[in-house]
């Protein structure tokens, strides 16, 4: 197992090599000057030029490139050219806010997609049953935008229990040691902050949570009726067992094996669903961030988020392929 | 004599399903003694599985239900029982091996982890305990290298070996009732010897009741002391197998019988029964198999028979039998 894992991250290297190729000819794939289209039309030479000097654009591509990974690997993701700040110490602060944002819409999804989905099976044609899949087949079709507008309009605007935006009240005192404030407020014990920071992430987090919940209760679902029909259920029966365990034990670990394959698919389509969640809800984040900087033609972030979010989502995929490993026994890694 | 340890009397299970009401067992009785091999034999869809699973409590429902009859176990009608008093006698009391060892262990799950969770559904011992029995009882099947094989998974085990494993499994707590549901039919023929007689050896050893389910009266001669018959879910026949092979009197047991091949020279051609079984959601009336029959009478289209007893310890459902009866009536 643990050769298999080291072999897998071996395996990593070219792809993130390829990865990187990619985002580095991001900013000579623009047609025309990369430092006019950046500064806009009322740039002057002299501003180019320096821009030009400033992010190496005079140099051969090889030594460009050489360049930009040797950067990335001493942790230099370059500065920004709007605020000047460095790429590295902004997405310190942003990728936790969307990390924690995203594994708090997984988390929610699986935890309410895999419940939703096994009483489905186990209570099929019910109306729980009926209740559910209708609405699994509401959350798949409905745009992520329009729910999260309409649920700022419900619970912000109608009721006023919930913040439209943001990730925290400002004012909330709390000391961040990782800068996923949900754990930060824990570990301080900050009880006020933790009810603030929850209050923040349940809109959001619920908007991202939508689609990949109703998949993932389908897949269940569906993956659950096959499995309650096989011989070793009965068996499982037979031998006098509580239908508790069977169900969430002999069934469900059996059944989650396609479940699993459209989680890790779905982590993927969420990193992409972050960009529009954390731009309605305003959420500080690394969609956000990569957004306002495709706006304003802010190349040097766009290029660095990208090959973050590009190794995260490799490394999610290498996790999901050691799960399977866990879920099934019969796979084989040779 | 002894008392019975399951005594079935005319169970009738039925499916209810969009197409009619499939009557799956229906007047069914049988009894079997502690430490005695009842074999029930039967066409394919006659209704064996169903009344084995009827007897574990273990009818898929909806569709199917317990219509009517008593289920005693050791005097007690398991169709009174809560679900909860199921669950204790399943896998404890009576304990089944099915048809195909491939698909009845579960995958993901090693053989120690389903042996243990068996012995530890129905005893306080510890983890350690349940292992160290779940052991011997794999090494009493004849298991080899048991130590290294019972933390490994069921695709790398061979069918017979799967077969073992599960035997192992319905034994570890010591069942008074063993039912076997065609243990043999998914397996070589070698391997099918070697398991029957595998049987035989744990019933010498553990003294239970054995129900063995089959469609194959070769095994039924091999390891049977008395022979229910089965067809379109009905008991045709019921007696000593001994009795049966040398005085059988259905018409559906003979044709069953003249059905074996034989292993003698001669190159007369095996005699088969024509027709199929009916659809048991539209079943004839009077006899059901009737329209199979080669002494079929008039009478047989319209009256259904009951069970007649015709010796001591042999009964029938057939009116060639019945006419003495009937003839008392009148
Ligand atoms: N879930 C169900 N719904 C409807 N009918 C069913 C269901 N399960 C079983 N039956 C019917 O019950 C009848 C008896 O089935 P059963 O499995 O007991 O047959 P069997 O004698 O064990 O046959 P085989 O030798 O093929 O195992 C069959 O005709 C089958 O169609
Ligand atoms: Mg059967």
């Amino acid at each position: 197992m643990l050769k298999y894992i080291l072999r897998r991250l071996a395996m990593l290297i070219p792809v993130l090599i390829g990865v990187s190729i990619i985002t580095f000819s991001l900013i000579h794939l623009i047609p025309g000057d990369p430092a006019r289209s950046m500064l806009g039309e009322k740039a002057s030479e002299a501003q180019l030029e320096l821009l030009r000097e400033e992010l190496g654009l005079n140099d051969s591509y090889l030594v460009q490139y050489g360049r930009f990974i040797s950067n990335i690997l001493r942790g230099d993701l370059g500065t920004s050219i709007q605020s000047k700040e460095s790429i590295a110490y902004e997405l310190a602060q942003k990728l936790p806010a969307t990390i924690e944002l995203s594994l708090f819409a997984m988390i929610l999804a699986i935890v309410v997609g895999v419940l939703a989905g096994v009483i489905s099976a186990v209570k099929q044609y019910s109306w729980f049953d009926h209740l559910s899949m209708t609405g699994a087949l509401f959350g798949v079709s409905l745009p992520i935008f329009w729910l999260g507008l309409m649920m700022i309009w419900l619970f912000s605007v109608q009721f006023n229990i919930l913040p439209p935006s943001g990730r925290m009240t400002t004012g909330v005192h709390l000391e961040t040691i990782t800068n996923f404030y949900l754990i930060d407020s824990l570990l301080t014990g900050n009880w006020e902050a933790f009810k603030d920071v929850l209050q923040h992430i349940l809109l959001p987090g619920i908007a991202l949570a939508t689609i990949p919940m109703a998949i993932i209760a389908r897949m269940t679902r569906s993956s659950m009726l096959e499995v309650m029909r096989q011989d070793y259920i009965r068996t499982a029966y037979a031998k006098g067992l509580k239908r508790f365990i069977i169900i969430f034990q002999h069934a469900l670990k059996n059944a989650f094996l396609p479940v699993l394959t459209v989680i890790g698919l779905q982590f993927g389509t969420l990193l992409g669903g972050a960009v529009l969640t954390e731009t309605i809800f305003s959420w500080p984040g690394v969609g956000r961030y990569v957004y306002l900087a495709v706006l304003g033609r802010d190349y040097p972030i766009v290029q660095s988020t990208i090959l973050i979010i590009a190794a995260i989502f490799v490394f999610i995929n290498l996790l999901t392929d050691i799960l399977y490993k866990y879920f099934d026994p019969r796979i084989k890694y040779n | 004599m002894k008392a019975a340890l399951l005594e079935v009397r005319h169970l009738h299970t039925h499916f209810f399903t969009k197409s009619g009401t499939v009557k799956a067992v229906d007047d069914v009785s049988f009894s079997v003694k502690p430490g005695e091999t009842l074999g029930i034999v039967g066409e394919s869809g006659s209704g064996k599985s169903m009344t084995a699973m009827s007897i574990l409590g273990l009818i898929p429902s909806p569709p199917g239900k317990i219509v009517s009859g008593e289920i005693l176990f050791k005097g007690e009608d398991l169709l009174k029982k809560s679900e909860k008093e199921m669950r204790q006698i399943r896998g404890k009391e009576i304990s089944m091996v099915f048809q195909d060892p491939m698909t009845s262990l579960n995958p993901v799950f090693t053989i120690e982890k389903q042996m243990v969770e068996t012995i530890r559904a129905h005893e306080k011992v510890s983890k350690k305990q349940a292992f160290e029995r779940s052991l011997d009882l794999l090494h009493l099947v004849g298991i080899p290298d048991v130590k290294k094989r019972i933390k490994m998974y069921p695709h790398e085990f061979s069918g017979g070996m799967r077969q073992r494993v599960m035997i192992a499994m319905a034994l570890s707590c010591n069942p008074s009732l063993l039912i076997a549901d065609e243990p043999t039919t998914a397996l070589d023929v070698t391997i099918q010897a070697q398991i029957l007689e595998l049987f035989k050896k744990m019933q010498d050893e553990l003294n239970m009741a054995i129900i063995m389910i089959t469609h194959d009266l070769g095994v039924v001669a091999e390891v049977c002391d008395e022979v229910l018959v089965m067809y379109a879910g009905k008991a045709v026949e019921m007696t000593y197998t001994k009795q049966l092979f040398d005085n059988g009197k259905h018409p559906y047991t003979l044709g069953l019988m003249q059905s074996i091949p034989k292993i003698t020279p001669n190159k007369e051609k095996l005699e088969v029964i024509e027709g199929l079984p009916p659809d048991l959601r539209r079943l004839p009336k009077g006899c059901h198999f009737a329209p199979r029959c080669k002494y079929v009478m008039e009478r047989c289209l319209i009256e259904g028979p009951d069970m007649t007893k015709v010796s001591e310890h042999h009964t029938v459902r057939c009116l060639l039998y019945e006419k003495t009866k009937k003839a008392v009536k009148q």
